[in-house]
């Protein structure tokens, strides 16, 4: 330990500390200034971002006694304090306006990075801002909003006023609803306060590391821990003997081990689990573990995994490596493509894609009975899904479900990413074994190595057309990598096959999909759910069909569009809620505005090119599971409401949705709900965050929680005025009888002094939904979109940009048209990277993408102009009108780009992300068509 | 996770070789640190170290000077130093260039062009540039000596240097500024995917005679061609008293063909790319420069936007 003298935020420190430290270290862990977040520890992500000496540094590479004497600022010395309390900086008010906030993990960096640019030049274009931010990672808004939120900044500091916010335009915005409000903890995200799991420290706190597998596959013949049992500081090492219950968890198949006993069957497989002193202790003590393997056959992708000769993962289990056959059977195939005068059959390849949120996973395990907080075994966890973590939990530590609690954290983003378990049931065990409260933080290459990433597929797809452009059949053959362990394959490759016809009417469909078990890293839920994979190859098929018939592309697509009256390829009849025509109409209106429209010209040494995708993408879970969202809603007497769901708010502002539907229910002004969401004791289970679902379904539990808690008022007040109820106006925060009024507190006072309960817990089913194959609804909405990308590409270099994506959504209403539009701009983004930038490699079941820095994803240098319109037509079921946008935006981006580099320089990519060494080398070759990605330069 | 035992901030090379020294080998320079404390996490085998011993508080090592033409860097001035000079955005614009596109901003403010030669890339941005502006680094050797040495000397293989950082120290470089008739310029191939390293980078130095029109000498640097960075002289001897023109570019570009034969390197490009890239730097990098020189005017491109 030495002496190390910092400022910071102007306060001087003298601390001891041991001079291993790195500054990042020095100020989560000693000082608590845990608004710096570390995000990868590889200088990657910039999330770390702080200031010495005036100067933005990434503290997660800085060691601390190089900072001696020196002067810091972190984000919580952003705001300035005075007397009169808070002032947020410039930079913060206008995050904050402009919606440039979502999960907030990144914030603290992107704003301190912000800060330091202004500093030195407080005008700043476009081109400075992307230099200063080029290696400042945001996941979820897609920069463009953190953009206009700089110059917005910099307007302030000049002087010049706050600039306009795009809040897009709607139709009918309501008292509440339509109306962009702020997530109620803004402040707490732009100030460094949101607590995340590894904010949260408890009195002593014991830090625990897993032991992975060293094989893809291989049997685990013994393990020795006595060795890290002796090491000091060790409280505990645990392995598979040492589960309580079942050793299995999962979401849809209990397939996948809590530690792993007999055989591991992929690289991130937990085998043992150490709790120490220290974090140090236990990354020295997981070394001392030995495992004596016997390594087996390799299954690398999902052809082989389906052929006789490949080495089954779960020994004795009907199908073997086939997880599921998944067929689509509809119309007549012969007659289909007789009648088809055109006929184009391709296979596309897509990449395992890594979510790559920017808060690596954390849990927090306290034992029953620890303190008067901890009553249970209680969990803190950012989780996709509490009630699910809850369920898995209690069954490997064989409780029942009331005897665990499962406390939800803010989520540094998910994506789909944080549904399966990570540490939670580790954390349990290490904590009751110990007593004592264990925290689990995966390092970022923890992270990439161990989580369920998006399916790699590969698509043959053969698509009929008659010569004036009426599809006629569509018949495909899916093969998706599910990786070591089901999560959740099964749904996913089932939504990949379901969509495959695209959003068109297609008579005739026969679609097989094979989700195989491999010894890759699980696949699962990822933004898009399968989909984003089957459109980059429908969607490509359909110019190419268009090209064949010398039809536009826009016009065939609208010729064969979904509308009202259609039936999809599963047998649903379309019956209300289908905008994606007007879609369409829209994105070609601006993409044509200049009115000498060409789908691709060329400027000296550059080619541009026009590209147009349409999806669709269902709302909820659908295929007849069961679809239900609890919420309650509690009014008090000082006029304020509560609303409590466990449902996941990762960013996309789920609590400002929730509060809206209040607010609009009960005519308050929406600073009078708040939202507790995700604690398994205290709030219901509204499901699942994920297949777009909570806007909707948690949306309407909340809406009519809300109207039944307004419906109990109205008959109190409905007697004190004698007035009758339905004629009582909610708005205001006041209930109106002819006039006469009181406020919604005097009400609730009233409610309670008769008795009358203010409390009101709504089950919300959503429509019966059928299962694949059986024909009628399988989703109770879909989501529709078209994105026309305006790409260049380099003719000396092969090098593929996109400048440009114009984007139309059906999202039938948009409740928070700012947080609405932050979905669908980070939505885009996120899907160029899966088009032109990610792939995670896997090299015969070894991860190579074991650092982030082997893994880009978009930055803010890669953002194009983004022009996004929101369609609204409305689904009768869902609040107000609206359906689900978290995924519709994440689909069709990847064929729209494909589809302009073809039209710049007609070659077509058929495998992503685009390699641009391949591209050039088919046009400098002639060739119009490339079958290379990135990953296959070797 | 716990890297390092000690940390020492010497204020002499002396100090900081007598650190080392002390250390027997179990401890390392540290500059900028934006690769060593990565390599030490995710590529280190071996025990932990005793000891980081950093060089950014030695005055002669975070110095930029000039004296008779001359340019002297300190191994421990960071990118960002190098990119906010004015002398050496005029005068040996490749460097800024080069600099100017490693990392982003905070890796700028930290990294030093002394770490990005002595991590040894055969295609490191700082050093192509270096090597085209033929510049010598000195070295304080572990045993006490100092010396003086091209650039390319320092360079064993691919992430091999001639200096062992937990020995020696590379404290300062120089190379001759430009004069009148000469000029620099560098570019790089990148590919959004993967490491951060250039599919191919390319400086070039030229200098013109006194009527501008005609070279006189040039040098070029083009990597990665082979395990370490090498100038590809038999282009530069083409060039020798040819006239600046297109015919001469032409000629280069087809030496350059036969001559420099590139590699495939696994997720980065293939030879055959990296073949065209050849061509494709030469015709951007080659004519920038000799206006450059003809003008006399350098302002840097594309910094920032690596």
């Amino acid at each position: 330990m030495s002496e190390l003298r910092l400022t910071i935020n102007g306060v001087h420190h003298t601390l001891d500390v041991p001079q291993s430290r790195t500054l990042a270290e020095v100020l989560r862990y000693d000082l608590g200034l845990t608004g710096t977040k570390i995000g990868c520890n590889e200088a990657e992500c910039g999330i770390c971002t702080v200031h010495v000496n005036g100067t933005p540094i990434n503290s997660c590479i800085y060691p601390a006694f190089r900072a001696q004497g020196k002067t810091i600022v972190t984000i919580e010395g952003l705001a300035a304090q005075d007397e009169s309390g808070e002032h947020l900086h410039p930079v913060q008010e206008a995050f904050i306006n402009h919606c440039a906030v979502q999960c907030g993990f990144c914030t603290p960096g992107l704003m301190m990075t912000a800060t330091a640019l202004l500093n030195e030049n407080p005008n700043p274009d476009d081109k400075d801002i992307k230099v200063a931010l080029k290696d400042t990672y945001c996941r979820c808004t897609g920069y463009t909003s953190v953009i206009a939120a700089i110059k917005s900044a910099g307007s302030v500091i000049r002087g010049e006023g706050a600039l306009p916010v795009n809040d897009p335009p709607i139709d009918e915005p309501m008292n509440v609803i339509g109306h962009s409000e702020k997530v109620q903890d803004i402040v707490e995200r732009v100030t460094g306060r949101a607590k995340y799991t590894d904010d949260y420290v408890f009195d002593g706190m014991l830090f625990a590391r897993t032991l992975r597998s060293r094989y893809p596959h291989a049997r685990i013949l013994s393990i020795d821990t006595s060795a890290a049992k002796a090491f000091p500081g060790v409280q505990a090492v645990l392995t598979a003997a040492d589960v309580p219950g079942e050793n299995l968890h999962g979401l849809v198949h209990f397939d996948w081990p809590v530690l792993c006993g007999d055989k591991v069957r992929y690289m991130g497989d937990a085998v043992a689990i150490i709790a120490a002193d220290t974090q140090e202790i236990a990354d020295k003590a997981l070394a001392l573990i030995l495992v004596e393997y016997e390594p087996l056959g390799v299954v690398a992708d999902p052809v082989y995994a389906r052929t006789p000769e490949a080495p089954v993962l779960h020994e004795g289990r009907e199908g073997g490596n086939l997880l599921k056959h998944i067929k689509v059977r509809h119309g007549d195939m012969e007659k289909g493509f007789a009648e088809s005068d055109v006929i184009i059959e391709r296979t596309y390849h897509t990449p395992t894609t890594e979510h790559a949120f920017l808060e690596p996973e954390c849990a927090i395990g306290i034992p029953a009975g620890y303190d008067a907080e901890h009553e249970k075994l209680t969990i803190y966890v950012g989780s996709q899904i509490p009630y699910q973590d809850r369920n898995q939990i209690a069954r490997a530590m064989n409780l029942p479900d009331e005897a665990v609690r499962v406390r939800g954290t803010l989520i540094g983003g998910g994506f789909g990413g944080k549904e399966d378990i990570a540490g939670q049931i580790h954390v349990s065990m290490l904590a009751e074994v110990t007593q004592r409260p264990v925290k689990m933080l995966y390092t970022r290459q923890e992270s990439l190595l161990f989580h369920p990433k998006r399916h790699a597929t590969v698509i043959r797809i053969k698509t009929g057309a008659k010569n004036d452009g009426t599809l006629m059949a569509v018949e495909a053959e899916l093969y998706g990598d599910g990786g070591a362990y089901a999560s959740l394959s099964d749904k996913v490759m089932t939504r990949a096959t379901t969509h495959a016809t695209g959003p068109y009417n297609v008579p005739n469909a026969k679609i097989d999909c094979y989700a195989m078990y491999t010894n890759n890293p699980p696949s699962g839920a990822f933004r898009g759910f399968g989909v984003t994979q089957s459109a980059f190859a429908v969607e490509q098929n359909m110019d190419l069909i268009a090209e064949a018939i010398g039809m536009d592309a826009v016009e065939f697509r609208l010729k064969n569009a979904q509308k009202v009256g259609v039936t999809t390829g599963t047998g649903q009849l379309l019956r209300e809620s289908v905008g994606l025509i007007e879609t369409i109409e829209k994105v070609d209106a601006d993409m044509r505005a200049n009115g000498h429209f060409q789908w691709g010209w060329r400027e000296g040494d550059m080619a541009y090119g026009w590209g147009i995708a349409c999806a669709y993408k269902n709302t909820g879970l659908g295929g007849g599971a069961p679809d239900k969202s609890d919420a309650e809603v509690e009014a008090f007497e000082d006029g304020s409401v509560e609303v409590r769901s466990s449902s996941a708010d990762m960013g996309q502002g789920l609590v400002a949705v929730l509060a809206q539907c209040a607010a609009e229910e009960l005519g308050l002004p929406y600073n009078h709900v708040r939202v507790l969401l995700s604690d398994t004791d205290l709030t219901p289970n509204g499901g699942p965050t994920t297949a777009s679902r909570q806007t909707f379904m948690s949306g309407n539990a909340v809406r009519l929680a809300a109207a039944n808690l307004r419906d109990a008022l109205k008959t109190v007040v409905s007697e004190e005025f004698d007035y009758p109820p339905d004629r009582l106006r909610f708005e205001e925060g006041l209930v109106r009888a002819n006039g006469s009024s009181m406020s919604f507190g005097e009400a609730v006072k009233l409610a309670k002094k008769q008795g009358i309960s203010t409390r009101i817990l709504h089950e919300y089913w959503g429509p019966k939904t059928q299962p694949l194959g059986t024909g009628g609804d399988m989703h109770f909405a879909f989501s529709y979109a078209t994105q026309a990308a305006l790409c260049s590409v380099d003719l000396n270099t092969g090098v593929v940009s996109v400048e440009k994506i114009i984007s139309a959504t059906d999202i039938g209403r948009a409740i928070n048209p700012l947080l609405l539009q932050g979905q669908i701009e980070g939505g885009i983004i996120m899907a160029m990277g899966n088009c032109l930038t990610e792939s995670y490699i896997v090299e015969n079941g070894v991860p190579w993408s074991t650092l982030l820095s082997r893994y880009k994803m978009p930055s803010i240098k890669h953002t194009p102009q983004i022009i996004s319109h929101l369609v609204e037509h409305r689904s009768s079921e869902g609040p107000y009108g609206a359906k689900g946008v978290g995924e519709i935006p994440s689909i069709n981006t990847s064929p729209a780009i494909a589809n302009a580099i073809y039209n710049a320089v007609g070659v077509r990519v058929f495998n992503i992300p685009v390699d641009q060494d391949a591209l050039l080398r088919a046009m400098r070759k002639g060739e119009t068509e490339v079958y290379a990605a990135w990953h296959d330069v070797k | 996770m716990q890297l390092w035992q000690d940390y020492h901030t010497p204020t002499s090379v002396e100090e900081a070789i007598q650190h080392l020294s002390s250390y027997a080998g179990n401890s390392r320079i540290i500059a900028g640190g934006t690769d060593l404390l990565i390599d030490l996490q995710f590529n280190h085998e071996g025990p932990m170290l005793d000891a980081l011993i950093d060089v950014t508080a030695i005055p002669e090592m975070t110095r930029l000077t000039e004296e008779n033409g001359w340019c002297t860097v300190g191994g421990a001035v960071t990118h960002t130093n190098i990119v906010k000079s004015a002398l050496i955005e005029s005068k040996a614009t490749c460097l800024v260039e080069s600099c100017g596109v490693v990392g982003g901003p905070q890796v700028r403010n930290v990294g030093t062009l002394g770490g990005n030669v002595a991590h040894a890339l055969p295609a490191g941005d700082g050093t192509t540039s270096l090597v085209a502006l033929d510049a010598e680094a000195e070295v304080a050797w572990g045993d006490g000596r100092r010396e003086w040495l091209p650039l390319v000397q320092l360079f064993k293989g691919p992430g091999v240097s001639a200096l062992d950082s937990s020995r020696d120290l590379l404290v300062v470089f120089r190379f001759k500024l430009c004069g009148d008739g000469e000029a620099t310029a560098f570019k790089r191939i990148m590919r959004p995917q993967g490491v951060a390293l250039p599919v191919l980078g390319c400086a070039v130095w030229v200098k013109l005679d006194e009527s501008k029109q005609n070279y006189t000498a040039a040098r070029i640097c083009i990597g990665p061609i082979a395990s370490v960075p090498a100038r590809a002289s038999e282009v530069e001897l083409a060039l020798y008293g040819q006239p600046a023109n297109d015919d001469t570019l032409e000629k280069a570009v087809k030496i350059a063909h036969e001559t420099l034969h590139p590699r495939t390197s696994k997720y980065r490009a293939t030879a055959e790319y990296r073949d065209h890239m050849i061509e494709t730097l030469l015709r951007q990098a080659l004519p920038l420069a000799v206006k450059r020189a003809q003008t006399g005017v350098a302002q840097a491109e594309g910094v920032g936007m690596g």
